[in-house]
């Protein structure tokens, strides 16, 4: 039973703008586990900007790791005093160096991938929902047909054909999820259209693409937004099982996921933390960025504002 | 008169509580409803009138909550009940009827399963029986056929039956009084003669009470008997319909009337109440007309006027519109 | 009425209908054996109208009766099934490109929602300014002063260029809609219902804004609505619309004052007016029928107390029965 609400809305304020957006923002803020969140984020993205200076040693560079150096434990030295805080892999590796270097790949796949597939579904999307009739169908059900493969073996195959490197590992990924963006973006877009001011639009004579760009699109990001937000950790984790599996990047460009698999072998052995600090730090990651993106989906919704 | 009041409000106070503090949508609301009376509640948005009856009817939720004020029902005070001894009245003695009917009907559920689970709440009942009572009920508000459509569900019937259904189910229990918001203001005119018609009939047949709540002034005059006129959460003026609104003793009333397509040749411009009503954030000080009113005092802008009552009368005003005596 | 300048929108027996798609599964299921659904929607069947220069036309009707569907078509946003829209004289279309433009741009349409009616994310400066940096029809250094002068036209300041539209009341988005098809310089207004989601007050101060600028431009307007009374004291002339059809059509105080066809006498009594005092409700049979399932003959007659025989059967067309008052009813027919 809703009881009505005379609360004032933005009409009756005064003349100050109170835009929607800080409303929202405020509410993300109020709740505890958000700040954790942002905090946890925030800390993430400022490490892996700065990795190449923060980072003791550059994993990278083949020539700095010295084999002896091989699987020491947390908080040891090496032969010539570098101390390894997070301990070493079997290559010698500084584990907290390739951590920073892989957070930094998981983020740019994981962001990358998500951009791309956020612009190709939106616009597929938008056609569709402008277009109806046969565009629509023909778009839809090529969505469909997507839609039916598991993500992970089209992504193998694609994989298996174009080789290793982190490119490659984007493209498979947007390959498959462009189309769930299109779904949601032409499901929103179906009911916008209806709206009278798209009506008013095309009674002024306005050319289709000024309607679908201007006006269509600008209020139907929402809900693909929150799917966006969400689908990072999602094309995070993606990339880490295919590099766990051996197909995404390169062994000398460790990504946490591959890193993990390098210390697979060495778990039971009690070199735990090859794999579990990326582990920790992979978790770390997805977490903050998925109770980010619940909050924001709540936040956007327009009941609760 | 002489007799108890059906429903007697006094002072009523319910906001709305926010971050920047609490909105005051019904400030000071005094009602008194006899039985088998129909009372009015006339206003436009903001002004607090569906407010009132979800007060009186007990559905205020968090953030809103009455904080003064007595709801008598009988001589009872409703605010002293508990949730539980409320949920005996609801439906049973006192129901509610919504603007849109899908507030009161489940749309997964049949009417027969609805309207049963009216009735057998308040009173245990053989299912034969109360089958029996609800097809007498759709009978009551003009459905045909009343059997084959309690198998029906709601998506079945169009908004006026539905609004019909929602009727029967209020009156499944003959309560003593029906508070209705704006139960006509979505359904086409000639829907709406149908369902005044029939509310007409269930008033003189049954004496049921009525508080109808609107914004269309033509339905009050054509049905109600007395009328309470609200703005900006006040009760501004009010009486018998006559009396109200042959000779208004608010400004506002009267702009009411005159702003009315039909008060006026066609063609010429309507006589229009300049600016907007006042949200709850800014209302002004004094009285929350004054901003509008063409036959405002200084004393208006400064100071509340206090209620005044003149015979059946009431009015919240400094300068009313017609002077009225103890012969009015 | 002169003759010579042809009617700025006539329609000759327009129809539009819509038909639903059916989807594999109910066409197999219709191969199966099971009867066909209606499918065909006929929102407007047949009406033929013709609105001069400066005119007012009302358009009344409930639900159902098809006025929002004749209003976009009009308009320009419906393409019609059958028959013929002619603007200013001309079919639309045959109208070249640069008479398309005019025609579309000629005929603005004032919608009813006031908040679905402007773009949430754009602000009334970006509203306003739009068709005109789009369609190039003023220099890019004039565009502000235009929007200032259409904003204090609709009675709002010029420091709401910078709002958006969920800052404004029901009403003043309502102006913003108008002033929005007025900065077109448009030759003829649709108005769907536009005051119809407005408080009482606010009502009364659109529909002098109505008129008023009917007076400063020379508009023309079609203005549909449910409010008889509304409808009423802005029209010249008023038409009333059932199931599609126009059943009766005339000047306003004569369509009030001899009202012919019985909806209409019934939509008439029907309205509660606020000088009538505790009447008795007499009320008007049965349900508005469902335009996918219109009754037969007059679809009027399954709720008219006057129906005949010839009712069920046969469709009445539209007849003068006075100069300048059409009527489609049997009734008038009977020698009685």
């Amino acid at each position: 039973m809703k009881t009505p609400d005379p609360r004032p809305t933005a009409v009756n304020t005064p003349l100050t703008d109170t835009p929607r957006r800080r409303a929202i923002l405020k509410q993300l803020r109020s709740h505890p586990t958000v700040k954790g969140s942002v905090i946890a984020l925030v800390l993430l993205l400022a490490t892996v900007l700065l990795a190449p200076f923060l980072a003791p040693q550059d994993p990278y560079n083949l020539a700095v790791l010295d084999l002896m150096d091989g699987r020491l434990s947390p908080g040891s030295a090496s032969m010539n005093g570098f101390r390894f805080w997070l301990g070493t892999d079997s290559q010698g590796r500084d584990m907290l160096s390739a951590i920073l270097y892989g957070l930094r790949i998981s983020l740019t796949v994981g962001l990358s991938a998500v951009a791309l597939a956020t612009v190709i579904g939106s616009l597929v999307g938008l056609m569709a929902a402008y277009a109806g009739g046969l565009i629509d169908t023909l778009l839809m059900r090529l969505v469909d047909f997507i839609l039916g493969f598991p993500t992970i073996l089209v992504a193998l195959v694609l994989l298996a054909m174009l080789g290793r490197g982190v490119d490659k590992v984007v493209i498979a990924i947007v390959v498959v999820q462009w189309a769930h963006y299109a779904r949601i973006m032409r499901s929103r877009a179906l009911q916008e259209r209806r709206k009278e001011y798209i009506e008013a639009a095309l009674n002024l004579g306005f050319p289709a693409w000024r309607i679908m760009l201007r006006h269509l699109l600008p209020n139907c990001l929402g809900p693909v937004m929150v799917f966006a937000t969400i689908q990072i950790a999602n094309a995070i984790v993606l990339e880490a099982t295919l590099s766990f599996l051996g197909v995404g990047v390169p062994i000398t460009e460790p990504s946490l996921g591959l890193l993990i698999a390098n210390g697979f072998q060495y778990l039971l052995s009690g070199d735990y933390w090859i794999s579990m600090f990326p582990g920790l730090a992979l978790l770390l990651l997805i977490l903050s960025i998925n109770v980010i993106a619940d909050r924001l989906r709540s936040a956007l919704d327009p009941r609760s504002t | 008169m002489t007799t108890q009041p059906l429903l007697a409000v006094y002072g009523l106070h319910t906001v709305f509580h926010s971050e920047e503090g609490a909105w005051p949508a019904v400030s000071g609301v005094d009602l008194s409803i006899q039985p088998g009376e129909i009372v009015g509640l006339v206003g436009e948005s903001g002004s607090g009138k569906s407010v009132t009856g979800f007060s009186i009817f007990g559905l205020i939720d968090p953030p809103g909550e009455v904080i003064a004020g007595e709801v008598l029902f009988k001589g009872q005070n409703l605010r002293d009940l508990s949730e539980e001894q409320m949920r005996q009245l609801r439906g049973n003695r006192i129901a509610m009827i919504f603007q849109d009917p899908l507030m009161t009907l489940n749309p997964v559920l049949r009417i027969e399963e609805q309207m049963l689970e009216a009735i057998q709440t308040h009173t245990r009942v053989p299912r034969a029986q109360a089958l029996k009572r609800c097809v007498e009920a759709l009978e009551m508000v003009g459905i045909p056929s009343p059997e084959k459509r309690l198998r029906c569900y709601p998506h079945e019937f169009s908004g006026g039956m539905r609004q019909r259904v929602a009727i029967a189910i209020a009156m499944l229990n003959q309560p003593e009084l029906i508070i209705c918001d704006e139960p006509t203001t979505a359904l086409d005119v000639t829907i709406q003669g149908q369902i005044l018609y029939r509310m007409q009939e269930i008033c003189r047949t049954h004496g049921t009470a009525l508080v109808w709540i609107t914004h269309d002034l033509g339905v009050i005059a054509e049905l109600a008997d007395q009328v309470a006129v609200m703005y900006a959460g006040k009760i501004v003026e009010s009486g018998p319909v006559s009396q109200v609104l042959d000779a208004p003793a608010h400004p506002y009333t009267r702009g009411l009337l005159d702003s009315l397509p039909g008060a006026i040749q066609p063609g010429q411009r309507l006589q229009q109440i300049s600016g907007m009503a006042p949200s709850l954030s800014n209302r002004p000080n004094g009285c929350a007309f004054q901003p509008r009113c063409s036959h405002a005092l200084p004393q208006c802008a400064t100071s509340e006027p206090e209620r005044t009552t003149v015979d059946q009368r009431t009015y919240r005003c400094f300068a009313p519109l017609v002077a009225l005596g103890p012969a009015a | 009425m002169s003759h010579s300048t042809p009617p700025v929108i006539e329609l000759r027996n327009v129809h539009k209908r819509f038909v639903k798609k059916q989807d594999l599964i109910q066409r197999a299921l219709q191969l199966a054996g099971k009867p066909p659904e209606p499918r065909t929607v006929h929102a407007v069947n047949g009406v033929s109208l013709a609105i001069a220069p400066g005119e007012v036309l009302g358009l009344v009707g409930e639900s159902g009766c098809g006025k929002s569907t004749l209003g976009r078509v009009v308009s320009g946003l419906h393409r019609q099934t059958e028959g013929e829209l002619l603007y200013q004289g001309t079919a639309v279309e045959q109208l070249n490109r640069m008479g398309k433009l005019a025609y579309t741009l000629g005929v603005q349409m004032v919608f009813q929602d006031p908040q679905a009616s402007l773009n949430p994310r754009q602000r009334l400066h970006q509203i306003l300014g739009e068709a005109l940096q789009v369609h190039k029809l003023a220099p890019m250094g004039e565009i502000p002063a235009r929007i200032d002068k259409a904003l204090a036209e609709v009675g709002l300041a010029a420091e709401y260029r910078n709002r958006l539209p969920h800052q404004l009341s029901g009403g003043q988005r309502q102006r913003v809609g108008i002033a929005r098809a007025l900065m077109v310089s448009p030759k003829f207004l649709v108005c769907d219902e536009p005051v119809a989601a407005l408080d009482v007050s606010i009502q009364a101060q659109v529909i002098n804004l109505f008129m008023d600028l009917r007076a400063q431009h020379g508009l023309t307007y079609l203005f549909i609505s449910h409010d008889l009374g509304v409808v009423r004291h802005i029209s010249d002339r008023v038409g009333i619309m059932y199931l599609g059809k126009i059943v009766e059509i005339a000047a306003t105080a004569e369509i009030f004052a001899r009202a012919n066809h019985p909806y209409t006498q019934a939509l008439i009594a029907e309205v509660p007016n606020v000088t009538r005092r505790k009447r008795m409700f007499v009320p008007i049979v049965g349900e508005i029928p469902s335009p996918l399932n219109p009754p037969s003959g007059c679809t009027f007659h399954p709720r008219c107390p006057l129906a005949m025989t010839r009712c069920r059967e046969e469709v009445p067309t539209l007849e003068a029965i006075a100069p300048g008052h059409w009527s489609a009813c049997h009734l008038n027919h009977t020698s009685a």
